[in-house]
Order: C-alpha cells, then structure tokens, then sequence
C-alpha cells in the first residue's frame, strides 16, 4: 500500500567510503536535528494560534541534508520546493531568516512577507525564488541549468564582452514533490533536460501523498526514477530517509552534470507522516496505523542509530546538541516575535525592476 | 531613409541586439535554420550560431520556463511564440512566474526577458491563428505589454524591450509584417516603453489604437478629414503600464473618444482606457466613451465575409468617428 | 454455492466466542442481515447476522458451546447444497484449516485465556483487520467495534457489518471523532480543520505581541472537539466540595457494598399507629428515624463500624454521631449531624432530623453542624431508587443507604408451609470501608439492623 517500509533499515554505507569525514557526518545530524527542531516549533506556534500556517518538511530531512552535501555551496544552484527547510539550512539559511517568513515580519529575506513561508529564496545561497503552483521551478530550473550550456559554448563572446565565465558548470538542482510529476511542466523541463545534455538534478521528493491523493493514484509507474529513460536521462532511486544514501545518489549525479554528461532524475523514497499542512486534515484519508508504520523511514533516529553504532556519538554529546539546538530555536523565535510587521504600505511595493542584477558569472 | 516593412524592422532589432550583447539570445519553434514561420529570424541563426538562435522542441510552457531560468541565470532571452492564440500554455509560467519574480523575491530576484508573438486577424487564419491575447496579459502588475503599429516603432520598442529588466509581451500585429512599410533608421535607437504617441493631432475627438487598428484609423481620420471632422489619433503603443497622461490630455483637448481594437469588445483592452477617461476624465467629457471593437465570439472566422464582419476596418472606424462627432 | 456463517472476532484481544443461543432452527429460512444466534464474550452478548439469504442449512455447534473465532459455525444456502461435514476454521486470508482441537465446551468465564498483545487495529498478524472505513465510521458514530458481527474474512467487521449495525441500532453520527490517544499526539501529527484558508482572523488566536516571551516546545493541550456544540455551567463551590470530597473518599477507603431487604410491616404498622399523635407534637414523622434508630442499635452491637481508620490504629468512637444526607435538589447535597443520636428518642430524632433538614435546605446550618458524624445514613428511596451504592462520607467506615419502601409479593413461611405475602420491603445498602472491616461484620450489622425494623414493637 502506501508505506513501502516494513522494519526499521539500519544505514548500512559507510560514511568514510564516501569521502565523507567524522565531522562532517556529525554536522549532517547537527543540520537534519536543527530543521527538525525548528520544524516542530513551528508546528507548536501554529497550533497556539501564533502564526497561521505551517507547511512542514518533517520526514524530508535526510533528502534536504544528503543533497545539500554533495552540492558545491556557493556555487551550485537551487530552486526547491516547500518542504526544502532541511535543504536550506545545510546550506546557510539561519532559522531566524524562516521564522521571519513564518511570522510576517519586517526583514523576511526570503519574499519581503509578501509570500506564505516555507517559499525559499534567498540569492546569497544560491537559492531561487520559488512559488506555489507546483512544477514551475522545473522547466525554469532546466533554464538555469541551459544558461549555464550557453556559457561554455559562448564563452569567447561572453568574456569578450566584459561577463567572467567559470571554468566549470554551476549544477542545478531542483526538488519537488511526486504528485508534481504530473504536471506538464515536469515532462517539458525532463524533455530539454534530454535534449541539451543539461546540467540539471531533479530530486523528487517521493513522501507517498499529494495532500490525500496516494502515489498509486499519481502515476501508473512504480517508481518514479523509471521516466528518465523516456527522456534520454539518467534515473536513480535512493532511500530518502538514510542521508547517507541520498548523499551518495545526489553526489553521483552532481558529479555526472558537472562533467556534461547529462542531467539526473532522482526519486528520493519517504513517508510524509505530518498532514499535508497545518489546516489538512489526514484521519479522513489514512488510518494512524499506516503513519506509525511510515515513522519507519524517518532518518533522524536512522543517522542517530548509525553515529552511535559508529562510536561518533555519545548521550552526553547528543545531549548537548539538542540543548544548543533548542537555544538555537528558541532565539530564532524570539527574535522573530520582537521584529515589527511591514508598514500596510509596503504592499505596494515596485513590480519592476529597474536594473537588473541576474545571473551568476565568474567563480 | 531606407523604408523597410514591420517584419524586416524586428528583424533588425534583434539583429542589432544580439550583435551588440552576446547575452541575447532567440529560442522558439522553427527560429533556426528555417528563420520563423514568418521569417522573422531569417539570418539569424546562420550569423549567430545554433546557440544564439536555438529550435525548441513543440512546447510553448518551456520555451517560456527556460527563457525565464536562462534570463534568471544572467542572459536576455527573446522568447519566440509562433502565434499569440498558442501562447496560453505558457500562461502560467507568464503570468504566475515571470511577472511576479520580482515582488515574490522582495526585489531580489528580476527577469529580463521578452516574449514576442505575432497576433491579430485579417490574414485568412481562423479563431486559432487570429487571436488578440494583450488584455490577458496588460491585467497583470509585473507584466509589460508593448504593441508596434509601424516598423520605427517596432525597431525602437523591441530594443528597449530586449534590455528592459522586467519581461515584456512584445505583439506583432501579423497583417501588417509586410504591409506597413515606413523609414526605420539604421543602427541604435530606442523607443522607450510607456509613452504613448499622439500620431496625428486634431480636434474634434480622439481614436485611440494600437496595432493594425493604428494603421486603419490613420486611414479612416483621412477619410472623415474631407468631411470636416477633425480626428486626432494616438497610438497606445505601451498597453502596460497604462500612459494616463497622454490619455487624458488628448481627450481634455478635444471633448470625445473613440478607443479601437480588433479583440473581442467585453473587456478588451478598451474596456480600461473608457473606464480610466470615465473616471479620471469626467470633466473633459462631451460626449459617450466609445468602443470599437470584434465581436464577443470566439475568434475571427475563416471564411472571408465572417471574417470581414469580425475585423473592424477604416470604413468602419469612420462611420464611428461619424457617429460620435454628430453627438 | 452455499454462504459460510463464521464465529466472528468480537473485540481486538476476542479470540472466542460462547454460543448463547442459535435464533433459527436448521431447514428454516433466512434473510440476510436478519439475526441468526446470540454469541456471548466477555459477559457482552451479540448478535450475528445471516450473511445471505437463504435456508440455514447446517448448525455445527450447539448453544452453550465455547468456539474460537474464524470457526465455521454454520452454513446458509440454497435447499439441497451441498454443505462440509465437519467444521473447520477460516484463516484471515481465507484459507481453510482443519479445527486443531474439539473447540472448548466450558463456559466463558474467567477462565478465558490470556489476550494477546492487542496489536493495533489494522495491523494485527493473524487477526482480522479493521479496515481504514470501518475505523473512519465508527468514530463518526461513536461505535465500540467490539460489538459489531462481523462477516467478512475471519470475522473482520465489513463496511456492510457497520452500514447494518448502523441501521439496526438507528446510530447517528456524533460529530467530529476526537479519539482519547489525540491529547497526546505532538502538534505535527494533530490533524488540521481541514478547511484551508479560513479567516486570519479565526485562524490567528494570538494577538501579535512582539514581548511575548517564548513558548516551550512541550505541546499545548489540543483545541476542543469542533461540532459538539455545549455550554459551561460554572462550578459552584459546593460543587467542587461534593466533587473533591467524593474523589477522595473512593480513593481513600476500598468501597465494597452489602444488600439486605427488610419487611418493614412493623415499621409501617407503627408509623401508621403514631403518625397523627407526632403531628399533634408537632413534628412530621417520616421513616428516617426508624432507620437511625436501628442503625444505632446495630452499632451499638457492632461498634467496630462506629470508626474510623488511622495508621496508630482504628479508632472507635464511644459517641454516636449520625450524619444524614439531605439533598438541596440541582444545588448538590450536604450532610448535617446529629450528635449524640443515641440520647434521642424516636419523636426526638424525627424533630432533629426535620429541624436539620429544614435549616440545610436553607442553608442556615451552622459549620459544626457539617462535621463531625461517626456514621450517616442516606436515604435515596425517597426519589424511587430501589437500592443505590452510596459513597462513604469520609472519615466514616461506612454509610447506610435507604432504597424505597414498597409493597411486594414475597414468600412468609409459616408453621403450615410457605405462602405469599404482600409486604412493605425496602433494600438498605452498607457501603463499607473494606480497610476496617470485613464483609462477615457488614453482614452481622445488617443482620442486626434487618432483626431491629423488623421486630419493631
């Protein structure tokens, strides 16, 4: 049925044999316990009447934090999706600058409090302004990664002109949900990405659910990853839960865009246990027994176990961290709470630019 | 002077352009080796190279999202839509993404991109090669909708459109690529986007226009002038942002107006220029705002005398001139 | 082909069921739904349907027998078919296996076996499944499955069961399900309304104040139950009082209650005799002094349960202070004492006991008037109850309860042999403290109190 996991699946890969060290794996737990702390939080303020809505990226952690590794931070781009929170902490957003979004502030970073949180954007990340009909950062993110094309090709032309080209590709790497395959804007964006060679990563988010909707109403296909061979692309699959796992996908297709062998589709396995968001209401589409079944893939306790097993991780140490998370959190909170709201004027903000600052040149 | 026709300006706009800025690039359906189903592009790609001028697979949405992603990533793309009626696809990417990048981002993020598209009826097409699309798009803040009705404009408006910051809806209007024929001059120039232009001055009341309909109703003023009505013709040029000044200036001026397109009347893109003069320009009013528009059917019919029915012409802009200078 | 009937799974840790009673006969016709046997577990008794129309062509067992559930019991079809010699049991897939044992013929009492783990609904191995609608129904409509049949494999409880459950019991829905396990649900796995996009203003409670210090991660409590509209009557302090005193009086004392019924033909006979010679004293007798009076005797007899319990020992009280309950109607209930109860007389008693309810009910009773009894008696009879189980007034050992005097038949033996007698009967109750004493001197007392109303001269 919906929850393809039926025990508890230890992380089985080696951390070291991924050129990953002992710190940096302990810094993806650190990442995968902050989001999920601040995650909670905003649940807890949502259903204290405090913030309206929340759309939560609890179960999505391990896809954001293993994906986030194997990018060039600073570099590479990315255009993800509303459960990318995990994401976008592995690569620098501080908590305060969502919690910002969540409360309506003066000084969101992300959309000035014009857009719902959980809609990232944030240029010193490399992280593109997303919206909230599903699919469109796809084609656009084939856009990006097609610029990037055009670079190498034209780049005795561009540098003539005065505009630094890197020496390599910038990889992009855009996520999304299953349901969101659906949408044309998923085959257009595959189909160029065939085409052109692109160095794209589309990392599905593969959580079972679009709001009640299960992936077996979705899609006739078992697995997501099986279409890339319709658009000349490369597939993959990967457990979503063990970070480890999606590390180690995602770098292999980073690696592969890279170096111009063309643009990966990756689906990233989990179960969405929370509700679709905070005003969904999922006892009227699944039974608790399912979603205590789907808890399984979760993979916080999955690293936790790991760096345990692996003698990285001591209660004590493990202690601390929840403890320095928790402050984390709470600061973000409240430095959020004493920020003023926008002036209602600033609703009429400019729609036009007047200058452009687009594109990313040079290193 | 050398005169050239409205399609041999465009071409020469991007020409230039792309010549000057190799950022600009042109993606479409059939913009290639075969130059634009309307020629548009003829040259181009065998001077600039497949990667300037590139041949996208059939589908509107994406040649819309990858101009967009590209114009995100640093280049100025011209996004080809063979025909305005095929552009809806890609309404959503236009209208849900393009336009609202900017206010969505806090101003972080711009998109400098233009999305060209023949447009208009009269050349036989049928409801799906004849379509007025500009209302659609001029309803939406974050959008600029220009519109040439001569090949000088046409040159200076899609310059500025191509290094506009923002993504502008360039319509062309069809009939007139090789029928309008005027003196465009050689090398740079701009016609900036916003203004509107009064192109013939008068005194009786005012027709306003855009496109093809531009064209008729310098043709139609011609006519009623032998009868002593004294028209004065502005050409709209920019639908969005909306020029109010040169608007309500003209009407102050001459009491009247007569305001035609060729869209479908209910909520074209008249409907705003009567509802601004009504609201903003009561005083200057002597008589009723008047529209000229097609009918509020689905589309100009094939068949030549439907679809001379559809299209308003000079004859019948001067009869609506007659009507409102006897009011 | 023939529509087996099967011993259905009763409740999540049921695994048989005691055939009661088979409601139609072999050969007899039957329709679907219509009930077919009585089947009892656990003391609950059920009835299962007939799956099918048609004939009950075979009864495997008969009433009284105990068989596991999944157990072919019968079979229902068209005259003629062909139906198995022997019963044999159905797996949860379907699967038929042969009955491993000759099903238990005791009857189901304490003696049931141990109930497996309960596994959650849903997710058992080798049990029948709740399934997502069956569960969905009967929170909508507040259903213990455990008394729904089931027809469907091993017993499961079908959407059909529940639809004719529905039907049968002409249920209806009760509102948005609040099951009891939401109050500990962290906030990320509470449901939503789910209605989107209500008003900011509905969906923001707190106003946004930048001082608000922050909130602890601990969840708050869930938002109330949406669709069961209500309104708060506020607690009054007497209120709280009963409610304070009688929690901890259950939490105090173990409260075990003896019955007895008494003829009170004599008492009757004497209230009759003096009824108008008190009013002429002006005091309106009623049968509560009766009752004290007896008590007292019986207390005097038993003195263990004129105590209280404290841990240097039991301390039996040489003073009889009787507490008499007296209801303030919809206000609650008091208990004023009568101290020194054994001094009174029977006239002296009726004038304490009308003086002390008279004044409670006025609310000018005095603080020491409220405390201080060493036993009560309640009187529950006066508003019909036939018997009641009264709850201990602490710190007493133990309350008499007084259930309504009426006439009824009951069996005289006399030197000839038994007869029938109508006769004013009444049940007195002791609640006692099973802390001080034990149910032989509860029965003693009763024994005493029962001899005294009933010896009444």
């Amino acid at each position: 049925m919906a929850v393809e996991v039926k025990e508890f699946l230890p992380i089985t890969q080696r951390h070291e044999d991924l050129g990953l060290s002992d710190e940096t794996v302990l810094r993806m737990y650190y990442h995968l316990l902050l989001s999920r702390r601040l995650d909670e939080r905003c649940w807890v303020l949502q259903r204290q009447g405090r913030v309206p809505f929340h759309i939560s990226g609890i179960a999505h952690e391990g896809i954001g934090v293993g994906a986030a590794y194997a990018l060039r931070k600073g570099f590479d781009i990315v255009h993800p999706y509303y459960r990318d929170l995990a994401l976008s902490i592995a690569l620098g957003m501080k908590p305060v600058e969502f919690m910002l979004a969540l409360y309506g502030k003066k000084g969101d970073p992300h959309s000035a409090a014009r857009q719902m949180p959980s809609h990232f954007s944030l240029r010193h990340l490399n992280i593109i302004s997303g919206s909230s009909p599903v699919a469109t950062q796809l084609p656009q993110a084939a856009g990006i990664a097609f610029a990037e094309i055009l670079k190498q090709k034209l780049r005795p032309q561009l540098e003539a002109a005065g505009f630094r080209v890197s020496r390599e590709m910038r990889v992009v790497l855009t996520s999304t949900g299953e349901g969101s395959t659906s949408e044309g804007d998923f085959h257009e964006a595959l189909n160029w990405a065939g085409i052109y060679r692109l160095p794209l990563v589309v990392l599905v988010h593969n959580n079972q659910y679009a709001i009640s909707v299960p992936v077996w109403k979705q899609m006739a296909v078992k697995r997501v990853a099986d279409r890339a061979a319709a658009y000349g692309i490369h597939g993959a699959v990967a457990d979503g839960g063990n970070v480890l796992e999606v590390y180690q996908v995602v770098k292999e297709a980073v690696d592969r865009a890279r170096a111009g062998e063309g643009a990966t589709l990756i689906e990233a396995v989990t179960y969405r246990w929370t509700p679709h968001s905070s005003d969904d209401d999922d006892r009227t589409y699944r039974t608790r027994e399912e979603v205590e079944q789907g808890k399984l893939r979760d993979p916080l306790p999955r690293l936790r176990d790991y760096l345990y097993r692996r003698s990285l991780l001591t209660q004590r140490e493990e202690d601390e961290l929840e403890e320095r998370v928790r402050a984390e959190v709470d600061e973000a909170q409240r430095q959020a709470e004493e920020a003023p709201y926008p002036a209602p004027e600033e609703a009429l903000a400019p729609v036009f630019a007047t200058e452009d600052r687009s594109g990313w040149w040079g290193e | 002077m050398p005169e050239k026709t409205l399609i041999e300006a465009i071409r020469e706009a991007m020409d230039e352009e792309m010549a000057r800025d190799p950022r600009v690039f042109v993606v479409g359906e059939d913009v290639g080796p075969r130059g634009g189903v309307f020629r548009a592009t003829m040259g181009l790609w065998q001077k600039y190279g497949e990667w300037r001028v590139i041949d996208s697979p059939l589908a509107e949405l994406s040649i819309v999202a990858i101009g967009i992603g590209a114009a995100l990533n640093g280049f100025r793309p011209i996004c080809e839509i063979q025909f305005a009626d095929f552009i809806h696809p890609a309404f959503n990417q236009i209208v849900n993404e393009a336009a609202r990048f900017f206010y969505r981002s806090g101003g972080v993020y711009n998109v400098p991109m233009v999305i060209r598209a023949p447009y208009g009826g009269g050349i036989s097409g049928g409801l799906y090669h004849s379509q007025s699309v500009e209302a659609f798009f001029a309803h939406v803040p974050g959008l600029k909708v220009v519109i040439p009705s001569n090949p000088y404009d046409a040159k200076g408006l899609l310059k500025a459109a191509i290094r506009d910051p923002n993504p502008v809806l360039f319509f062309e209007p069809k009939k007139g690529y090789r029928l309008i024929k005027g003196e465009v001059p050689e090398g740079d120039y701009i016609v900036p986007i916003g203004p509107a232009k009064v192109t013939r001055e008068g005194s009786d009341l005012t027709v306003f226009a855009y496109g093809m309909m531009h064209y008729y109703a310098l043709q139609a003023a011609e006519m009623v002038a032998k009868e002593g009505i004294d028209v004065e013709v502005v050409d709209l040029r920019t639908l969005a942002p909306v020029d109010k000044t040169t608007i309500l200036n003209s009407v102050k001026k001459t009491g009247k107006a007569l305001i035609v397109y060729e869209d479908n009347l209910t909520l074209g893109y008249g409907a705003e220029v009567a509802a601004i003069l009504a609201e903003e320009g009561f005083e200057y009013l002597d008589g009723p705002v008047m529209r000229l528009a097609g009918p509020d059917v689905p589309g100009v019919p094939f068949s030549p005398p439907m679809q001379d029915f559809f299209m308003p012409s000079p004859q019948k802009i001067a009869e609506a001139i007659r009507r409102l200078a006897r009011y | 082909m023939p529509t087996q009937v099967i011993m259905p799974q009763l409740g999540e840790s049921v695994v048989e069921g005691k055939i009661l009673r088979w409601l139609k006969r072999e050969g007899e016709p039957v329709r679907q739904f219509e009930p077919l046997l009585e089947v009892e577990t656990e003391k609950v008794t059920t009835e299962v349907t007939a799956p099918a129309d048609g004939v009950l062509l075979k009864i495997y067992f008969p009433e009284g027998v105990t068989v596991r559930a999944g157990t072919l019991i019968a079979m229902v079809g068209q005259p003629g078919e062909p139906v198995p010699e022997r019963p044999y049991r159905v797996g949860h897939g379907g699967e038929i296996e042969p009955l491993e044992e000759a099903p238990a013929v005791a009857p189901a009492a304490a003696g049931l076996p141990p109930a497996p783990e309960p596994a959650p609904a849903g997710r058992r191995e080798g049990g029948p499944r709740i399934s997502p609608v069956v569960a969905k129904m009967a929170a909508e409509y507040g259903i213990d499955l455990s008394k729904v049949p089931g027809t469907g494999e091993g017993g499961r409880v079908t959407k059909k069961d529940l639809l004719a459950y529905i039907e049968r019991m002409k249920l209806q829905p009760v509102g948005a399900p609040t099951a009891p396990r939401e109050a500990e649900l962290p906030p990320w796995e509470q449901p939503g309304t789910g209605e989107l996009f209500r008003p900011t203003e509905e969906v923001l409670r707190a106003a946004p104040a930048p001082a608000a210090p922050p909130a602890p991660a601990a969840p708050p409590p869930p938002p109330a139950a949406p669709a069961m509209p209500y309104e708060i009557l506020p607690l009054t302090s007497i209120r709280r009082a009963i409610a304070e005193h009688m929690v901890r009086s259950k939490h105090t004392s173990p409260h075990v209650t003896t019955v007895f019924e008494v003829d009170m033909s004599r008492v009757m006979a004497h209230y009759e005799a003096n009824r108008a010679a008190f009013e002429r004293e002006g005091v309106r007798l009623t049968l509560t002094p009766y009752f004290i009076m007896a008590a007292l005797a019986a207390l005097k007899a038993y003195p263990i349960l004129n105590s209280t319990w404290t841990e240097e020992g039991i301390r039996v009280y040489k003073v009889y202070h009787i507490g008499v309950a007296v209801s303030l109607g919809e206000e609650g209930l008091i208990v004023p004492v009568i101290k020194n109860a054994d001094t009174y007389s029977l006239i002296g008693l009726a004038r304490a006991v009308n003086d002390l309810a008279e004044r409670a009910r006025k609310r000018q009773l005095k603080p020491d008037e409220v405390q201080g009894s060493t036993f009560t008696i309640t009187n529950h009879g006066v508003s019909g109850s036939l018997f009641a189980t009264p709850i201990i007034n602490q710190p007493n050992c133990a309350i008499l309860g007084v259930g309504r005097v009426h006439k009824r038949p009951v069996v005289v033996e006399t030197p000839q042999g038994d007869a029938l007698a109508i006769r004013p009967m009444v049940y007195l109750t002791l609640t006692f403290d099973h802390r001080i004493i034990d149910g032989a001197q509860a029965d003693a007392f009763m024994s005493k109190v029962k001899a005294v109303l009933e010896g009444w001269a």
